[in-house]
């Protein structure tokens, strides 16, 4: 059977039409962030309250059943260096010069905590190529399904924060984040790391009164002492409120803005980037691969395009070779 | 440990050997060398005994009762050996117009040679009518007393700064040594009670070498006093690790976990308490030793002015060595023996392809073709 180039020309570009038409507008306008989800979750973590005992680090040990990891040669504790296939939540320190007083960048020292941000649109969600990943639609927070996983580990790849862990030494390897103890709020609770936190240095609530409250922290006068709630807010539980100095905040709550903004909000004393928080942008990653692929797929007009181009050169091909013959 | 109270010789005297020792453990509290312990023991031997008159203001008395828990010296070594405590309410032999004229000889027999010691708290307001000793204000008998001194002394909490009577609403304008003499160098040594030793090892230390020992900006000598309790405790690994004792009687607390929760003040507090405990009262005896949490009462705005049971700021301690750091390094780079070994590797790799390279040749040349170039 033989199809005139012409037709075939008339049926690509009717069909592409039609396509298009039909084609969800799915691509977010530039500078429109994605909207959170109705219920979202998320910690609000401050360093300058954050006193470095790592009883968050325990609690999320046993909430979550992970084993201890000893670095040290004693073997007698467990200091993790950084997440791992056993650690999801640790308190990493910075330290400058003598290291004298908290929440100075120089001679100074501060804590940061590190774990999973649960992004409003999760770079590891878009990159997993069999929904491993996925960020339930009510809490948001971003849960991996072991059973989906084929270890590809394009999710460490594209998370910009470092996050998911690969256990490499297990014969039956799962990649390890975070979940926000889903299994915890999934019978009422809180995440256990906040729940362990002396200080209230980690606040579990809805993600909007987390960054209501953070705001609130940056209008305070440093030096006042001042009411900080512990360990949950709007949560259902009684409020409990500790006195503590306000600090000098660097005035940006990371995870507002960054990749399209974050479930899980930091506050610090010291720039970001010395505890290790990269310099992200306000746009999402994915916003700009899914703008990619909407440009170039819109309508299905440019696939459409080249697979026209491709089938006349072929058929070219083709013609020629039967007329050398 | 000797007992200056039991380990005497059948005369009731204390030996020489004991006493040496004595003075050499109070050199080692203070951080001097243990030969400075002779010293001491020739300081404190002097033919005429450094008078000492010990006022007592707004106290419980603690203070001097505290002196009763250590065991070199005991009390009664201390008081009648060592010092000549020429007026002290509670141990004053005398009484009534018989102390006090004795007092006044002794101040006269010694001017600014004697030692001032002041425990309690000074009433100030109304003109300092609330605590009145034969007749006269407190006040100015502490202002009298000491500018004929050769050194004060403060002696506990109340006297360092006010304590307990000068906590809210402080209904007497109670105030501390250091407040009522300004301008005067005193030595503080807070505590409620404070550590007899803390006070021996000072007053040792200005018999032997004539001066006082160095002293921090709140005037308590840095050997005692120079170390946040946070930093020293016996239950900071708990501490680095989160074990908290969250209520009395739970199981982290039977367990010896951290108190911080149940409102330990050591992060804010300066002393010396986990490092040589209360006087000689045992192992283990400090308040976070008892598994009580610490109140802070060698600390001025802390003991009595923040409830005991309030956590603690633990803003300025020094971060755990073991923490992570922010950056972390990858592998542990090449090891000597592991690039000597993939040095061996390569070297036998080439010598073989070498020698595979030229046994080729000649096999070629031993067959009569001409040998390939490579």
């Amino acid at each position: 059977m033989k199809i005139k180039r012409r037709a075939f020309l008339k049926a690509a570009t009717g069909g592409g039409v039609l396509l298009a038409a039909q084609g969800p507008a799915q691509a977010l306008a530039r500078g429109e962030k994605k909207a959170l989800p109705p219920n979202a979750k998320g910690i609000l973590y401050d360093a300058t309250l954050c006193v470095g005992c790592q009883s968050c680090m325990v609690a999320c040990k046993k909430a979550n059943y992970l084993p201890v990891e000893s670095t040290d040669l004693l073997q007698l504790w467990d200091n993790p260096r950084d997440l791992s296939g056993k650690t999801i939540n640790v308190i990493k320190k910075f330290e400058n010069g003598s290291a004298a007083r908290k929440d100075q960048a120089v001679d100074g020292y501060s804590f940061v905590k590190r774990h999973c941000m649960h992004c409003i649109d999760p770079s590891c969600v878009t990159a997993c190529p069999v929904s491993a990943l996925i960020k339930n639609p009510d809490t948001g927070v971003v849960t991996y399904n072991k059973d989906a996983c084929i270890g590809c580990r394009y999710c460490q790849i594209a998370c910009p924060f470092n996050i998911p862990k690969f256990q490499w030494d297990s014969p039956t390897p799962e990649i390890v984040k975070c979940q926000l103890c889903n299994h915890l709020l999934a019978k009422g609770e809180i995440s256990a790391c906040c729940g362990a936190c002396p200080t209230g240095a980690s606040l579990f609530g809805p993600v909007e009164m987390l960054l209501a409250e953070a705001k609130r922290r940056l209008t305070l006068t440093p030096g006042t002492y001042q009411d900080f709630p512990v360990s949950s807010i709007g949560a259902g539980f009684p409020a409990q409120y500790q006195s503590h100095q306000v600090a000098k905040y660097i005035p940006h709550v990371y995870g507002e803005n960054e990749v399209g903004g974050t479930q899980v909000l930091l506050m610090a004393g010291v720039g970001f980037g010395l505890l290790g928080l990269p310099d992200l942008p306000a746009e999402s990653f994915v916003k700009l691969a899914d703008g990619i692929q909407y440009a170039i797929y819109k309508g299905m007009v440019y696939p459409l395009v080249v697979l026209g181009a491709l089938i006349y050169m072929i058929r070219r091909g083709e013609d020629n070779l039967e007329k050398k013959e | 440990m000797s007992n200056w109270a039991t380990d005497t010789t059948p005369s009731g005297r204390v030996s020489r050997r004991d006493f040496l020792k004595v003075c050499t453990a109070a050199a080692v509290y203070m951080g001097l060398p243990a030969s400075m312990g002779v010293q001491l023991a020739a300081a404190a031997t002097r033919t005429q005994r450094p008078p000492v008159i010990w006022l007592s203001g707004q106290g419980c008395t603690g203070c001097t009762e505290s002196l009763l828990r250590p065991g070199h010296p005991s009390l009664e070594h201390l008081i009648l050996n060592q010092i000549a405590l020429d007026y002290n309410e509670t141990l004053n032999t005398g009484a009534g117009h018989q102390a006090e004229e004795y007092k006044k000889k002794s101040i006269q027999d010694n001017l600014n040679r004697f030692i001032l010691v002041v425990e309690g708290a000074i009433p100030t307001k109304d003109g300092g009518i609330y605590c009145q000793v034969a007749g006269q204000n407190f006040v100015d008998i502490v202002k009298e007393t000491a500018a004929k001194a050769a050194a004060v002394i403060a002696i506990g909490s109340c006297a360092s700064w006010g304590g307990i009577p000068s906590a809210a609403p402080n209904p007497t304008g109670a105030k501390g040594v250091p407040e009522v003499l300004a301008g005067t160098t005193v030595v503080t040594i807070p505590g409620c009670p404070p550590n007899a030793y803390n006070f021996l090892s000072t007053v040792l230390y200005f018999l032997t070498f004539n001066k006082l020992p160095e002293l921090d900006d709140k005037g308590r000598p840095k050997f005692a006093y120079g170390r946040l309790i946070h930093e020293n405790c016996e239950r900071r690994p708990h501490f680095d690790a989160g074990r908290f004792a969250k209520e009395f009687g739970d199981e982290g607390h039977r367990l010896g976990y951290c108190l911080y929760k149940l409102g330990c003040k050591g992060p804010m507090t300066y002393a010396n308490c986990p490092s040589i405990l209360f006087s000689d009262a045992g192992s283990g005896a400090w308040p976070v030793g008892t598994g009580h949490p610490c109140f802070g009462c060698t600390e001025q705005g802390v003991g009595f002015t923040i409830p005991l049971h309030t956590q603690a700021e633990v803003k300025q301690v020094t971060p755990a060595a073991g923490q992570a750091p922010i950056e972390t390094k990858r592998g542990n780079g090449v090891s000597i023996g592991a690039a000597a070994l993939a040095g061996a590797a390569v070297g036998v790799a080439a010598g073989a392809g070498m020698m595979a390279a030229k046994n080729l040749g000649a096999k070629d040349r031993e067959s009569g073709k001409p040998a390939k170039e490579a």
